[in-house]
């Protein structure tokens, strides 16, 4: 082989392979680049994922104390009259505790008997009361009841709160982790499901924070924004596709303005929100309407922008056929072009909808981010939304509060992937191609 | 909720006036539909729309006026001594009336003066919804009589009908306008009013940002001074970092979807990808402040490195993985519309796939590209949730990626979240940076779609 190189053809071949192979090795790493960077986005959403997931999922579960609760007619109805005032105010943690230092007999200091009160909520009370309330002939009896387990004993369970610690740097004594051990071995602690955080508003322990306030409140600000964006851009979509003039300047004037409104950083909108429906307009600060009426704004270009490409991919035969046989104008659009434009009309909807409902910061201005316990009743109540309740709880400094953020997180992701699961099957079972 | 209530009658009204135009619309044509110009049903729209139309314009004219005329009227009834009172204690006493009247808490002492007031307010309020309700069920009830009256056989009710439609879906098409209107008014309104209190030149050019304005007249540390440059220079650093991660990620991804993947491996990776952009930017938030910064964190400690725990850095990347779908989505549509033919001659002349991608297909979708990044940086500038939860707040002059900075998006929300008065300096300050946001990323939005259009001409 090296007695033939000598030739210049040949070496000539030989830098020609080198140069050859090493554009090959070029073209191999420019490929590379690509893959890892497709990799690297989407080992980015993986890491997101299970990141939340793994936070979040024990907050789907929740330690309860099983205990043998005597509803004592002497504390709760003095009087013997059952009335829903004295039902309501008498001390019901009196009840709960009074087992519980049965059980463990050898909290007998003021300060131990306090440690141990602390391994049960706060709601604890409030569940009794509910209870009774519901049901007043239940005074007098003996009920097992389960109760929920304070927020430090429930993460010590979930294995956030670690045992191997030193004393000082864990929220629990070895005191109370004794007694949590007594609880588990003698089987008062059940592990359930979590209602209370389905079925609950926003509360200062977080064994007690529920998405439900958060969860109507943004089923409130939908609604508004649905109502008000979905015909407002329908009507613009076909006013703008079917009977603008083409070429006026103020047909250029609203076109660009809608295209600069879809990018205009949502922050801004919400100041809007704020100069305008509430110091202006006088609007009430925290309403689920106002938050409607801002998302509804926001979303109306990126709704616009659908509808119109979907009515422009109606073929113009079928108009001309319909006006061909002495339909009006407006009689084609109602009975043809939005029917079959209506598939891409609702999936755009479906799409901005979606974005409207994960927006956080336009709500944060209009101050929707007040701390809500109870339901809202209206629309023009105080309320929440799902996003900013996740953005107060992640606020929050207790440990149980990440766990109930990620979870929250998790069913907001979970609202969005249907909603985009049921624009994708729209668009799959309805959309045709001329 | 008696509005409501009105609403409703206004609509049984329409309901009834649409049946009746229809029925004499029908009898007049001698009970044979065909003498009509139009179907029955539109002669039924015409009169429901001469019920419904005028009585909403003026109920919507009533309540735009109603309130502020009570107020008038309850004040010019108060005894002069406090009818002297500056604006804004007239509009604390005018608030107590109000909630007297409701029956909510009222913050001062309930002296028969207010009382009298508020009963007044009450009295004032009550005829006023019973007028307008009367007024409006009489305009309904008048609109469905005169339209009634007007039917006859010749009438051309469809074109009314339509031409009445189609002016409310040309008002529909300028409310986009209206909304840029009121955000540039809003805007620029109390932005003025700011800089009637800071001189601008204060505000773009001071490097001290402390919107702290004091509380009593000796405290302390609360000068309230706006230079808004370290907030400038923040915003940027962190837009910077994203793009640092989202350009080459995005772009090179879009390569990857246009050029190398399988049309199956497509349709699964550009869903995939877009994923990251539908995901609520208060989880990325979340995200960046729990899991991304302390990393970093620790990683930093590990090489020596003293990294701030809100460091641009993690709010940076974080928002980088954000923006990467922008960046791939939009450059993908533009390296796909480069003629094949470019790529055929290219690979014809014998160069490998990378070249023919970096000398022939990028260069010719640059212009694309470039308005493809510039929309992901005004995405990034505009950005909110991720810097609240995840940058600093206290305005700090570096361009050192691991220290806490503060963007202009962080300082609004600081600035408006949480009680406020709403004529200091410090809230209208918020408007003022809102203006500043909004113009920038105007001109970048601007710049964007003009490239993008003027490069989607050249090829088609």
């Amino acid at each position: 082989m090296s007695a033939v190189s000598a030739t210049s053809k040949l070496i000539a071949n030989e830098t020609m392979a080198r140069r050859l192979s090493r554009r090959r090795a070029a073209d191999r790493r420019f490929r590379w680049y690509c893959i890892s960077a497709v990799g690297f986005a989407l080992a980015s959403l993986v890491l997101l994922f299970v990141d939340i997931i793994g936070k979040g999922y024990t907050a789907f579960y929740q330690h309860e104390v099983r205990l043998e609760v005597f509803l004592d007619p002497d504390v709760i109805d003095p009087s013997g009259t059952r009335d829903t005032e004295q039902l309501s105010g008498a001390d019901y943690a009196l009840l709960w505790r009074r087992p519980l230092q049965q059980l463990f007999p050898d909290a007998d200091t003021r300060s131990a008997r306090r440690e141990l009160y602390r391994l049960i909520s706060d709601g604890a009370s409030f569940e009794l009361r509910e209870m009774v309330l519901e049901d007043p002939s239940l005074i007098g009896t003996t009920q097992t009841v389960l109760l929920p387990a304070a927020d430090d004993f429930g993460q010590l369970l979930k294995g956030h709160v670690k045992r191997g610690v030193p004393e000082s740097d864990r929220p629990i004594s070895d005191q109370q982790l004794e007694w949590i051990d007594q609880l588990s071995a003698a089987g008062a602690v059940s592990t359930v499901f979590n209602t209370r955080f389905f079925f609950s508003g926003d509360s200062r322990s977080p064994e007690l924070a529920g998405i439900l306030a958060a969860l109507v409140g943004s089923l409130y600000t939908m609604l508004v924004t649905l109502v008000l964006a979905f015909p407002l851009a329908v009507a613009t979509a076909v006013y703008l596709e079917e009977f603008a003039p083409k070429g006026r300047w103020w047909i250029d004037f609203i076109e660009v303005n809608i295209n600069n409104l879809a990018a205009v950083p949502s922050i801004v909108f919400g100041l809007l929100g704020l100069a305008v429906l509430l110091n202006l307009f006088g609007l009430p600060r925290s309403a689920a309407l106002v938050g409607g009426l801002v998302l509804a704004l926001m979303t109306l270009p990126t709704i616009i922008i659908a509808a119109r490409a979907a009515i422009t991919s109606v073929p113009p035969s079928i108009r001309e056929a319909a006006l061909g046989l002495g339909a009006t104008r407006m009689q084609v659009i109602q009975h043809h072009v939005l029917p079959v434009a209506m598939p891409g009309i609702l999936t755009g909807t479906i799409i901005g909808m979606a974005r409207a409902l994960g927006e956080t910061a336009p709500l944060l201005m209009i101050g929707m981010v007040a701390f809500i316990v109870d339901v809202p009743s209206t629309p023009m109540d105080p309320a929440t939304a799902l996003p900013v309740q996740v953005f107060l709880w992640a606020d929050s400094p207790e440990r149980g509060f990440v766990e109930k953020t990620s979870a929250a997180i998790l069913v907001l992701l979970a609202f969005l992937l249907a909603m985009n699961a049921l624009a994708i099957f729209l668009r799959q079972r309805w959309e045709r191609t001329w | 909720m008696s509005l409501f209530v009105l609403l409703a009658i206004v609509l049984v009204i329409s309901v009834l006036g649409y049946r009746t135009g229809r029925a004499h619309a029908v009898a007049t044509a001698g009970g044979d539909a065909r003498n009509l110009h139009s179907l029955p049903g539109y002669y039924g729209i015409y009169v429901a729309l001469w019920c419904f139309v005028p009585a909403m314009l003026f109920a919507g004219a009533w309540l735009a006026v109603e309130p502020s005329a009570v107020e008038r009227l309850v004040i010019s009834g108060l005894p002069s001594e406090l009818r002297q009172l500056p604006e804004d204690q007239l509009g604390l006493l005018l608030n107590d009336v109000k909630n007297l009247a409701s029956g909510n808490v009222v913050s001062r002492e309930v002296d028969p003066l207010l009382e009298q007031a508020a009963a007044r307010y009450r009295s004032l309020r009550l005829t006023g919804f019973a007028s307008l309700g009367l007024l409006v069920i009489l305009l309904a009830v008048g609109g469905l009589v005169l339209a009634r009256r007007r039917i006859h056989p010749h009438l051309p009710a469809i074109y009314k009908v339509e031409g009445t439609v189609k002016t409310a879906l040309l008002i529909a098409s300028t409310l986009a306008v209206f909304t840029t209107v009121g955000i540039v008014l809003s805007l620029l309104l109390e932005a003025l009013r700011f800089f009637n209190r800071v001189p601008l030149t204060e505000f773009l050019f001071g490097l001290e940002w402390s919107p702290q304005t004091a509380l009593r007249e000796d405290q302390v540390g609360s000068s309230g001074t706006f230079g808004a440059i370290p907030l400038f220079t923040g915003t940027l650093l962190i837009s910077l970092i994203a793009m640092l991660v989202a350009v080459p990620v995005g772009l090179f991804s879009a390569i990857y979807l246009s050029e190398y993947a399988g049309s199956r491996a497509r349709t699964v990776l550009k869903p995939l990808l877009e994923i990251l952009a539908g995901i609520p930017t208060v989880v990325y938030g979340f995200f960046a402040a729990l899991t991304v910064a302390p990393a970093i964190r620790r990683l930093g400690e590990s090489l020596g490195l003293d990294v701030a725990s809100e460091s641009a850095l993690a709010a940076g990347c974080v928002m980088g993985i954000m923006i990467i779908p922008f960046v791939s989505s939009l450059s993908d549509d533009v390296i796909r519309a480069v003629p094949q033919g470019l790529r055929e001659a290219s690979l014809g002349l014998g160069s490998t796939k990378a070249e023919t991608i970096r000398k022939v297909v990028f260069p010719a979708a640059l212009p694309g590209i470039i308005g493809g990044i510039l929309l992901a940086f005004s995405r990034a500038i505009g950005e909110t949730m991720i810097v609240v939860m995840a940058a600093g707040l206290a305005a700090n002059l570096t361009a050192n990626p691991l220290e806490a900075v503060t963007t202009v998006t962080v300082q609004i929300v600081t600035l408006l979240v949480g009680d406020q008065e709403f004529d200091s300096a410090k809230t209208l300050a918020a408007f003022a940076l809102g203006l500043m946001l909004f113009v920038v990323t105007l001109v970048f939005n601007v710049i964007a779609l003009h490239v993008v259009r003027k490069y989607r001409e050249m090829y088609e």
